[in-house]
């Protein structure tokens, strides 16, 4: 069955990618989409039916080489269900959704062909997005992480005509090889250690990498902790984390599904699967977890801020994506994988929802993308409206405070701030609450721009804002509900207790009576070992907090690296101490989310001019969150520009001066004693040289034979 | 058949011999006749090198299907082919057919081109089989003959300066070669190489102009073999010839220069160095590892900036031959399987972006890149095709491209993280290269007025791209079609390498102490 779910898109891609001439437009639409809904299915039966227990399907051999051997294969484990369910249920969404979308393209002439072409290339990503969870070796993981990176590479420059769609993909496939690097270091790091690039090898041999020195580059590190880094280098890439996050925002030049399918639910979150994947080196590194928490917690509060002042509808909630995908790292980073998984799956939901309805307003609006021309719309795409609206509640975090009853984005966002207070780093917990608020504000910020107020901008466009086909209106249908209920259907799973979070993995858990504290002793301990874990981190300080609340059940995560879908240290009691945060702590998000939504209100409900004057009168700071933070510049007169220099002295000074020079130098003294010895005979250089070399061949003979008689 | 390398070798030199006797005129029908026969000895040659294939023992380590016998003036003509040459040998004779067929619409002296590439495959094929040093010679350096020919009578205008540096480079290399196999049949008594390659020679220390050589004899002669091979690979810094000959030649040359006779360099590590002067190898080998990994983030910077879609191709050629070499001399099983196999992957890879150039060459008449830009519009089997092989080099995993990329590195590794660390941002250059490359080509609106007529690729075109596609996909996913052959023979060879190290070093410890 997972061999289906896996090829079904593949065939899918290729069947209407080569075969659409043949089978026709349409049909080539309907088997893609067809095949990914049969794929779908079948990833929801694997889910629901699965029993924690990892199992492996062989297909046949990968690179096989001494002792390096690696085959395509397939991991089913809960991490790999959980992204199943993802990746299929939004594909198979999103190709239905492009059957409205994608129907008249403006940018393609009449009679031009693009559709097979747009769906072969979705089915083609979800196959390359596929093999990258089900892998159950790093080889074929890279395999899958390229394969998305080339769907990516020819969905966002799918408007080939627009040079700015060509560079947007160049950059992001640029980008993103520079977090291949560090991915494919962290490999040839394993292998030398390891002699397996296998997970199940790999995770076993953990404890014993943590022990171990390796000399890479210029000195010597524990290898774990060098590995970790490589690999959340990789992550940093893909996940569009700070530094490595430029090429995200411009990835907005593909078509709006594309966004919501690649850039916000699936293939921007391979890296935080790919850290939660590896989570048994990550619990045994804890200087480069606390480096993953960091920037995690940065990229949530930079992305929020740039977030709050772009006016193209796409690129808000690309900055929304990448502040949410520094959430997701900062609760891997502080060792909760769970919640991690659980702010991916959920996120997946909303986020792709908010594109989508993007894509319904981009849609009845002629294409037109700038908010600034938008407004008043509820009333004209009410359907769109109302589910943007319940993506709004979910990614903005609304729920009931203290308990489980809120939307996704509540209960997930939630355990992610809690965890970050948990494990100690205040940097995180405070930039997370901070970029929660931005957060609210910019979300209902895009909504009031969008749906309220009068209408601005051409007022032909508005005069025409129709209500999206029903196709498109389907999967925002099915996603509100993903968006509202997958946080309360799952919590318990995600970040319930530890017994519950075991089963759900299939990690051992061990009564934690074996610690012998008592449950009375624990708010004080927790408290302390908060205030000690300030700026340490989780797997060293929180080995003497207890593992549970009054009156539960105690139990601490008991497995070994490889068993089950994630390792979580014996000494990693951050879950349990996140379910004892203090009332503060577990409101504070709330807050935080109200303050953005009132400053939101008030800014463009009840005083639209203020936002204009404020822009005005901080003018210095508002260029700087309107320019990304000088990101794109820096990079080039740092990166680009020296680059190209460097290019053309290498080639004019290097091997035009230096190399051509020295070797013209010497032909000057060689070639005329040749042409000498030559005498007038040659007839032009080419037959000079030939004739040298036949009377070379020809000394070395007379050479060998008269000399030869040796046999 | 006993004599089944001799057959593969010299059909194309047969048909070259009735092509010269009996082809007369330069009327069309002379034309097309020669062309028909030219396809048809390449490809009869193919498809009996394939029972090379199927009878090959991957599991015998040694030579097979090895020919023995006197020659003239005393020498020997010995053949064979074992796990590390047999592929060479297939991907000589698979390239062949598909350059004939990229040749077809020369109308310059068609019986004259066609007599010499036909010449050149069996020179080619020579190298790869020869298993006497004195007829190694004789292959590797005639090879040169016809391709000087072919670049000097068929280039482009500034021909004669590309080979007169095309001759130079080589010759020096030649010259030091000679000699040193001079020495070695001094040294040795015999220049049959499958002799030589079980016979030891000297590594001791010795002082020479008041310098210590480590590895004594071995290190001489491994400079020797080193300074024609490295010209050949071409090795960072004596790649300059490369590009300009790549710039001069016809598309079918550069296909054959690129994707079979860069690899003799390769081979000769492979035959020569790496077994013969194990001890010389190790001493030098951090020295060329550092050499590849400059020669692949130099040459990509160049290749950055290149305005000539040939030369950008062909320092990025430069780039990927840095990995071989690399590999080559990390000297461990993953590494010299990474080689190989990156040498066969480039072979098709870089073959069918010379192909790509050629065939917008052919509409357009010029290379420049900036005289394109928006060829998507017209031609989108055109776009396919290059994107895929625009991917294939750039490394992407499901191409063959990756597997050497990888195996070279991961084998690097073990042995010098620095220099796998520098080659690794290679990944990162090729991207940055390839993809400026296509995008300012083929992506974009078709502005250009020269170019709103442009057709897309016919049946010719496309068939020859096919094989190279497959080949590069079925390379990509199921690699083991490739290490299942050379796996056997490298093993045994990084084995005699690292047996010949310790023994070297046991023995100077020994004298030391």
């Amino acid at each position: 069955m997972e061999t289906i779910i896996l090829f079904a898109p593949l065939v899918g891609a290729i069947l209407a990618g080569f075969g659409w001439k043949i089978i026709g437009e349409t049909a080539a639409q309907w088997l893609t989409t067809g095949l990914l809904f049969l794929s779908c299915i079948l990833s929801w039966i694997v889910f629901i039916n699965f029993d924690g227990v990892t199992h492996t399907v062989e297909i046949f051999r990968y690179i096989e080489s001494g002792s390096l051997s690696t085959s395509w294969s397939i991991r089913l484990d809960r991490l790999t269900a959980i992204m199943l369910i993802v990746v299929t249920s939004v594909s198979a969404f999103v190709h239905l959704y492009s059957f409205g979308y994608m129907a008249h393209d403006p940018a393609f002439k009449d009679g031009e062909s693009y559709k097979p072409r747009f769906f072969a290339y979705l089915s083609l990503f979800t196959f390359a997005m596929l093999m990258l969870v089900t892998s159950d070796n790093l080889v074929q993981m890279f395999f899958g992480w390229e394969g998305v990176g080339l769907a990516s590479y020819l969905l966002i420059g799918f408007y080939y005509r627009k040079p700015s769609a060509g560079a947007a993909a160049m950059k992001a496939f640029v980008v993103n090889r520079v977090g291949d690097f560090g991915f494919s270091l962290a490999m040839f790091a394993l292998f030398f250690l390891t002699d397996s690039i296998a997970f199940g090898d790999v995770f076993v041999a953990t404890p014993e990498l943590a022990q171990t020195k390796l000399n890479f580059l210029w000195g010597e590190w524990t290898a774990t902790e060098v590995i970790a880094i490589l690999l959340f280098i990789g992550a940093m890439g893909k996940s569009a984390q700070l530094f490595l996050h430029t090429w995200l925002p411009d990835a907005m030049e593909g078509p709006t599904p594309v966004s919501a399918l690649i850039h916000a639910a699936t293939m921007v979150t391979a890296g935080v699967f790919l850290v939660c994947r590896m989570s048994p080196v990550m619990e045994f590194a804890p200087h480069a977890t606390a480096f993953i928490t960091v920037l995690g917690a940065l990229t949530a509060f930079v992305a929020a801020t740039i977030g709050l002042v772009q006016t193209d509808i796409k690129r808000v909630i690309a900055y929304s994506t990448m502040s949410q995908l520094g959430y997701m790292f900062v609760a891997a980073g502080v060792g909760v994988y769970s919640a991690a998984m659980f702010h991916l799956l959920t996120h997946a939901f909303f986020k792709a929802l908010l594109f989508l309805c993007a894509g319904s307003v981009i849609h009845a609006m002629h294409h037109e993308q700038d908010m600034r021309n938008y407004g008043g719309l509820r009333k004209k795409i009410p359907f769109t409206f109302w589910t943007m609206i319940l993506g709004t509640l979910a990614i903005t975090g609304v729920g009931i405070p203290m308990t489980e009853i809120g939307f996704a984005g509540f209960l997930s966002k939630d355990a992610i701030i809690e965890s970050a207070w948990a494990g100690g780093s205040s940097f995180g917990f405070w930039m997370l609450v901070i970029a929660a608020a931005f957060t609210a504000f910019y979300s209902w910020r895009l909504i009031f721009l969008t749906f309220f107020g009068a209408p601005r901008g051409d007022k032909h466009a508005h005069d025409h804002a129709h209500e999206s086909p029903t196709v498109m209106l389907v999967p925002l249908g099915v996603l509100s509900l993903g968006a509202i209920f997958a946080g309360m259907l799952w919590y318990g799973n995600f970040f319930g207790h530890a017994d519950e979070v075991g089963k759900f993995y299939g990690i051992p858990v061990a009564e934690a009576s074996a610690h012998g504290e008592t449950a009375g002793a624990h708010e004080e301990t927790a408290a302390a070992a908060h205030g000690e874990t300030a700026t340490a981190t989780h797997g060293e300080t929180t080995t003497e907090a207890p593992a549970a609340e009054a009156g539960t059940h105690h139990v601490t995560f008991a497995g070994e690296p490889g068993q089950g879908a994630l390792y979580i240290s014996p000494d990693n009691h951050v879950l349990d101490i996140a379910h004892t945060a203090p009332a503060w702590v577990k409101v504070s998000p709330f807050i935080a989310m109200l303050s953005g939504l009132l400053v939101a209100i008030w800014f463009y409900l009840v005083s639209p001019s203020l936002p204009k004057k404020l822009a005005e009168s901080q003018r210095p700071l508002y260029l700087f969150l309107l320019n990304k933070w000088y990101f794109d510049e820096i990079y080039d007169a740092v990166l680009v520009k020296p680059a190209l220099a460097l290019g053309r002295l290498l080639w004019k000074r290097g091997d035009g001066n230096i190399i051509d020079g020295f070797l013209n130098g010497v032909a000057l003294g060689i070639i005329p004693f040749f042409t000498r010895l030559a005498g007038r005979a040659q007839s032009g250089y080419i037959f000079t040289y030939v004739f040298w070399m036949v009377l070379g061949m020809a000394a070395l003979v007379t050479w060998m034979t008269i000399g030869g008689g040796a046999h | 058949m006993d004599n089944l390398l001799s057959i593969i070798t010299f059909v194309p030199a047969l048909a070259a011999l009735i092509l010269a006797v009996f082809l007369r005129g330069d009327d069309a029908a002379a034309q097309r006749n020669a062309k028909w026969v030219a396809l048809f000895a390449t490809t009869v040659t193919f498809l009996i090198s394939i029972a090379l294939y199927t009878e090959f023992d991957p599991s015998n380590t040694g030579f097979q299907f090895v020919e023995e016998g006197k020659w003239l003036m005393g020498m020997k003509y010995k053949m064979g082919v074992d796990g590390i040459s047999i592929l060479f040998v297939l991907l000589t004779t698979f390239i062949m057919p598909l350059t004939i067929l990229a040749s077809w619409n020369v109308t310059d002296r068609v019986k004259e081109y066609m007599i010499a590439f036909l010449l050149l495959e069996t020179l080619m094929l020579g190298v790869f089989m020869a298993l006497d040093l004195v007829l190694f010679y004789l292959f590797f350096e005639g090879g040169l003959i016809p391709m000087f020919l072919i670049i000097g009578i068929w280039g482009g205008p500034n021909r004669i300066y590309a080979s007169f540096k095309f001759f130079l480079y080589t010759f020096l290399g030649s010259v030091l070669m000679l000699v040193a196999m001079v020495a070695m049949y001094a040294d040795a008594g015999t220049t049959d190489i499958e002799v030589l390659l079980t016979h030891e020679f000297s590594s001791t220390g010795f002082t020479l102009l008041g310098m210590h050589v480590m590895g004594g004899m071995q290190t001489i002669l491994f400079l020797a073999f080193f300074a024609s091979f490295a010209v050949k690979m071409p090795m960072w810094p004596v790649h300059t010839w490369l590009p300009d000959a790549h710039v001069q030649a016809p598309t079918a040359a550069s296909v054959l220069l690129a994707a079979i006779m860069l690899k003799m360099g390769g081979y000769g590590f492979l035959r020569f160095s790496l077994p013969m002067f194990p001890v010389g190898s190790e001493v030098m080998a951090t020295f060329v590892m550092w050499m590849s990994a400059i020669a692949i983030v130099y040459t990509s910077f160049v290749a950055l900036v290149q305005e000539d879609m040939k030369k950008l191709i062909a320092y990025s050629s430069v780039a990927h031959m840095g990995f071989v070499t690399m590999g080559l001399f990390a000297a461990n099983q993953q590494g010299v399987d990474g080689a190989i196999f990156q040498m066969l992957s480039h072979g098709f890879i870089s073959a069918a972006l010379f192909l790509c150039v050629g065939v917008i060459y052919d509409r357009m008449h010029t290379r420049d890149i900036a005289a394109y830009g928006g060829l998507v519009n017209r031609m989108p089997a055109y776009a396919l095709v290059f994107m895929f092989f625009t991917m294939g080099n750039i490394g992407l995993p499901g191409t063959s491209g990756f597997i050497g990329e990888f195996l070279t590195l991961i084998g690097t590794f073990q042995v010098n993280t620095w220099v796998t660390a520098v080659a690794a941002t290679g990944v990162i250059w090729s991207a940055a290269y390839g993809l400026w490359l296509y995008r300012r080509v083929v992506f974009g609106d078709l502005i250009k007025e020269s170019l709103k007529t442009i057709k897309d690729m016919d049946a010719r075109e496309k068939w020859i791209f096919a094989p190279l596609v497959a080949m590069t996909l079925l390379l990509g996913f199921y690699p083991s079609v490739v290490t299942d052959i050379i796996s056997p023979s490298t093993t045994a060879l990084v084995q005699h390498f690292d047996t010949a190290v310790a023994a070297a070093e046991a023995a100077t410890q020994t004298a030391s102490n």
